[in-house]
């Protein structure tokens, strides 16, 4: 365990280096093609037409006018598609609304013609017949007597978990450890509340879009925005019912995506318009349609209590989520059952119980955003931390470190923790906020502390020895700009003992990579990682083998020197990576190739610890840990809140790149202080009020603050990669709460609902008598 | 559909014909019409700054300028910066700081970024922040881009 330094191991070695993303020489020179920047010969451009209503039957469509309308080639709506669904955690979505449409902006036509302005105005010809429904627009109204019904056949849908859906209920999770119940009475202190979060948009720079091409056989290539081409793959072939041989997905460069990319957005859509119109289709959504038909982080309702003993000791907690779902389950079923896995937060909690529901509401379809439901219940559960320690006299620091998780130890319901940095994160938080600030002022300090796993799912790597000696790997992963092939580059050329620029990255295909399950829940450093490292483990051992017939002596006596080459201990003679490649490919054995699948398999639940229903992820991962430090300004006159420095401490195993991780870690802080302190998407009814990037804030270079202090803590995890672990969303989850907190500090007054706009924080100085607006 | 008007642009140092539909954007005459393709449409509304192209040497944003407008005017991109040794040394700056990750962003602040040093070739982190308060970036939380133009306008005023 260290802050991060040179490892005397690795010297000369690509571990641990802040190399430079190769992919950064493309992008500022503006050559990087995204899929709006791909073009096929004969390509046709699509446009969408989204529904108007929230909730209504569609009788059916006019097509007439559109179809004759200047350049229109094809035109699908719910009739050309099948009854196909598609869905992470429950099939229950077609490719494109049919038979009903569920919330405003959903995509009912699409139109293929020459220009996307000819195809825009042929969506306008389009009449569709619409009998409207009365609508769903909150849980609380889904789950009421008598609310009408989202979708009729739910009981029919095929689900991968026990899901519990019955009427609007997507699914429950029911999860507890200890006995609640008896506990509270064992508890000095214990605080209670109810908290709501509002939903978020990803606003990745690039808003969503695909381009689909058919062969003369029928066979689909298509090019997407995407987090995981096997995910698009399998979306887009369970939606529209074709085998999965018949389409091949790729990837160009992606402008990012914090969620959104995951699952289906229009690849089904435009697939379908490229099947119809036989030629290729590119469909790219403008910004008002990414915010309408793609999704956002869900709004919760939290219900919480916990309590603790009279010296700080967390007895129990009981934690109630009601969960907005949106029109489909997507990744929600996931969402909601990991935050209710995550609401202990850190901490050494005997007795916990957390439950949930999930509704279906007409609106746009909730799915995973970067912190994947940790957010909203950490903002609950660390104010309550907080708020224990001050009527006991604990000071944030303390009382953190008298109740967290231990190495060794096992987290709610039952995973058990391997490398745990968090007392190390603490320390560093503690040691560099320390005091007031430079101009002597007090600070107004808010800390919070998380955890997030990395591991899930399949993944698998490929690496090849060309034939002089370098290095192709090829793993499937999507890098959608964080950095996934610089540092899947730097692990394999580490273990090969490779020059970094001589292994080479494959774009992702599902012709020719290994199945990745995708660029998601922090996992593809962890999990791609360990497979990576492991085929070309089984590179080096062919090549050792090589090398003890080259050199006539046993594999025992070999050793692998760096630059690629291996030699005789002691000795001065050694083989080339080349001159062994050229020989396996010429002469004996065929080419060195190493091959490694495997899916994170240790189980999350100990059914003798705890009582898991509809758990949707039995197996989940390795545990990072961070902890965050704010210092904020509030305004007393309008309650805006400024933030002045921060301090983010990460235990992420082994930082591959230290650069790279420590851009995650700001670029989440920032995601996370939209989401504390302004960003919100707003319905105005059934509809969206400010589908627009003027009407919809997110921080700009000025809203944020010059002091962004990280602090890497390295505590390697037996099982990752050189030790890594996962760094993708650890940064963003803490940011509401530990803001919360500051917030607090600063006026005195707790805040139960985000974002902490001006407006609340001013109220809630007034109630306090922290403002000036009052004494004035 | 639209009827095609033809426009004379100089571009990039050259002066080329384009026929475009009507009312097109700078933006769409680009992309679809001449396969310019650095700037892009990530909002096509004025807000984002993914979009900005130097017209006559100020930073504008394609999206909400009229092709018709550029008649007559220097355009220049990022295709038509290879030369220019102010924006190469951003560049540099750019690839080591960490300040690009997905990339969308990056040819409009580094456009953004050239025209502040240009104006001020010593500014303060302040300043920068200022003049890139324009262009959002989602990815790095703007700091490592912030750090980039400050130590390219260093390296400029050796
Ligand atoms: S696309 Fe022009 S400013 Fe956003
Ligand atoms: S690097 Fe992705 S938006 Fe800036």
């Amino acid at each position: 365990m260290s802050l991060v330094q040179p490892d005397p191991v690795f010297v000369g070695g690509s571990v641990g280096k802040s190399i430079a993303k190769p992919d950064n020489l493309e992008k500022v020179q503006g050559r990087a093609e995204y899929i709006a920047d791909l073009y096929r010969p004969g390509m046709l451009h699509g446009a969408i037409l989204a529904s108007p209503h929230a909730h209504a039957r569609i009788r059916g469509y006019d097509l007439t006018e559109a179809l004759n309308a200047p350049g229109v080639v094809a035109i699908v709506t719910g009739d050309d598609v099948g009854d196909g669904r598609m869905g992470a955690f429950i099939k229950d979505e077609h490719a494109i609304a049919r038979g009903k449409v569920l919330y405003v902006g959903e995509p009912v036509a699409a139109v293929a013609a020459r220009t996307e302005q000819e195809a825009r105005h042929a969506c306008r010809l389009i009449k569709v017949d619409y009998e409207e429904l009365p609508a769903v627009l909150s849980p609380e109204e889904g789950l009421a007597d008598g609310a009408p019904v989202l979708h009729e056949r739910l009981a029919d849908y095929i689900k991968v978990f026990d899901a519990g859906s019955a009427g609007n209920l997507c699914s429950r999770t029911e999860l507890s450890e200890g006995d609640v119940e008896s506990a509270w009475a064992d508890c000095d202190v214990i605080v209670e509340g109810e908290y709501t979060t509002q939903a978020q948009a990803h606003v990745s720079m690039e808003p969503c879009g695909a381009l689909a091409d058919v062969d003369a056989n029928g066979r689909v290539t298509l090019w997407s925005a995407n987090q995981s081409v096997f995910r698009v793959q399998a979306n887009v072939c369970e939606s529209l019912s074709l085998p999965m041989s018949k389409l091949r997905c790729l990837t160009p460069r992606v402008g990012a995506g914090f969620g959104n990319k995951m699952e289906a957005h229009i690849q089904p859509i435009t697939v379908a318009l490229a099947l119809k119109a036989k030629r290729p289709v590119k469909l790219i959504m403008t910004r008002e349609e990414d915010f309408e038909m793609v999704r956002a982080r869900h709004p919760f309702r939290v219900r919480m209590k916990t309590g603790a003993k009279a010296d700080g000791t967390l007895v129990a907690r009981e934690c109630e989520v009601l969960v907005d779902c949106g029109a489909f389950a997507d990744d929600s079923p996931g969402v909601m059952g990991y935050s209710l896995l995550m609401c202990g937060g850190p901490y050494r909690i005997p007795n916990l119980k957390a439950s949930g529901r999930l509704v279906y509401t007409n609106k746009l379809r909730f799915g995973a955003f970067r912190g994947f439901g940790n957010p909203q219940v950490l903002f609950a559960g660390e104010q309550q931390i907080d708020e224990i320690g001050d009527r006991l006299g604990l000071d944030p620091f303390a009382i953190r470190r008298k109740n967290m998780l231990r190495e060794g130890d096992q987290w709610f319901v039952g995973p058990r923790i391997g490398s745990n940095g968090l007392a190390l994160c603490l320390d560093a938080v503690e040691k560099a906020a320390k005091g007031p600030r430079a101009d002597g002022s007090p600070r107004n300090f808010g800390l919070a502390v998380t955890a997030h796993i990395s591991g899930l799912l399949g993944t698998g790597a490929i690496v090849r020895m060309l034939e002089d000696g370098t290095i192709s790997l090829n793993t499937g992963a999507t890098d959608i700009g964080q950095g996934s092939d610089t540092v899947l580059a730097q692990i394999c050329a580490e273990e090969l003992k490779m020059p970094f620029d001589q292994v080479a990255v494959a774009s992702p295909d599902t012709d020719g990579s290994p199945y990745n399950w995708g660029t998601t829940a922090s996992r593809v450093t962890y999990t791609t990682g360990r497979a990576v490292r492991a085929a070309a483990k089984q590179v080096v051992d062919q090549a050792m083998s090589h090398a003890a017939e080259m050199l006539e002596c046993p594999i025992d006596d070999l050793e692998l020197r760096e630059g690629g080459r291996i030699g005789r201990r002691g000795a001065n003679t050694d083989v080339t990576f080349a001159q062994i490649s050229g020989r396996a490919h010429w002469a004996v054995g065929g080419p060195l190739v190493g091959s490694q699948t495997l899916v994170y398999d240790e189980p999350t639940h100990d059914p003798k610890r705890a009582i898991a229903l509809g758990l949707p992820f039995p197996r989940i991962g390795v545990f990072s840990f961070a902890a965050l430090g704010v210092d904020v300004d509030v305004d007393d006159t309008s309650g805006q809140v400024t933030v002045q420095e921060v301090w983010s401490a990460a235990d992420v195993g082994r930082a591959i790149n230290p650069r790279l991780v420590e851009v995650q870690l700001h670029g989440g802080f920032v995601q996370g202080l939209g989401y504390a302190l302004y960003e919100e998407m707003v319905w105005d009814g059934a509809r969206l009020a400010n589908p627009s990037l003027m009407d919809y804030k997110v921080p700009t270079s000025r809203d944020v603050p010059d002091a962004i202090h990280t602090f890497i803590i390295e505590d390697p995890d037996p099982s990752g990669p050189f030790g890594a672990k996962g760094a993708g969303e650890i940064g963003l989850n803490a940011a509401a709460g530990a803001i919360a907190n500051a917030v607090a500090k600063a006026t005195g007054a707790r805040h139960s609902h985000l974002p902490l706009t001006g407006e609340r924080v001013l109220a809630g100085m007034l109630d306090s008598g922290t403002s000036s607006e009052r004494s004035a | 559909m639209s009827k095609k008007i033809l426009h004379s642009l100089n571009l990039n140092g050259e002066e080329v014909e384009v026929a475009t539909p009507a009312g097109a954007t700078l933006l769409e005459t680009m992309r679809e019409d001449l396969r310019i393709l650095s700037a892009k449409r990530g909002c096509n509304q004025g807000v984002c700054g993914a979009c900005t192209v130097l017209i006559d040497g100020k930073p504008v944003r394609a999206c909400l300028t009229l092709t018709a407008r550029c008649e007559g005017h220097a355009v220049q991109t990022m295709e038509g910066m290879g030369g220019d040794r102010v924006m190469a040394t951003l560049q540099r700056h750019m690839v080591e700081s960490g300040g690009v990750q997905c990339g969308f962003c990056t040819s409009g602040i580094l456009i953004s970024a050239r025209e502040l040093l240009e104006e001020d070739p010593a500014p303060s982190r302040a300043a920068v922040k200022t003049a890139l308060s324009g262009n959002i970036c989602r990815c790095t939380g703007y700091r490592t881009i912030v750090d980039a133009v400050c130590s390219a306008a260093e390296e400029l005023a050796q």
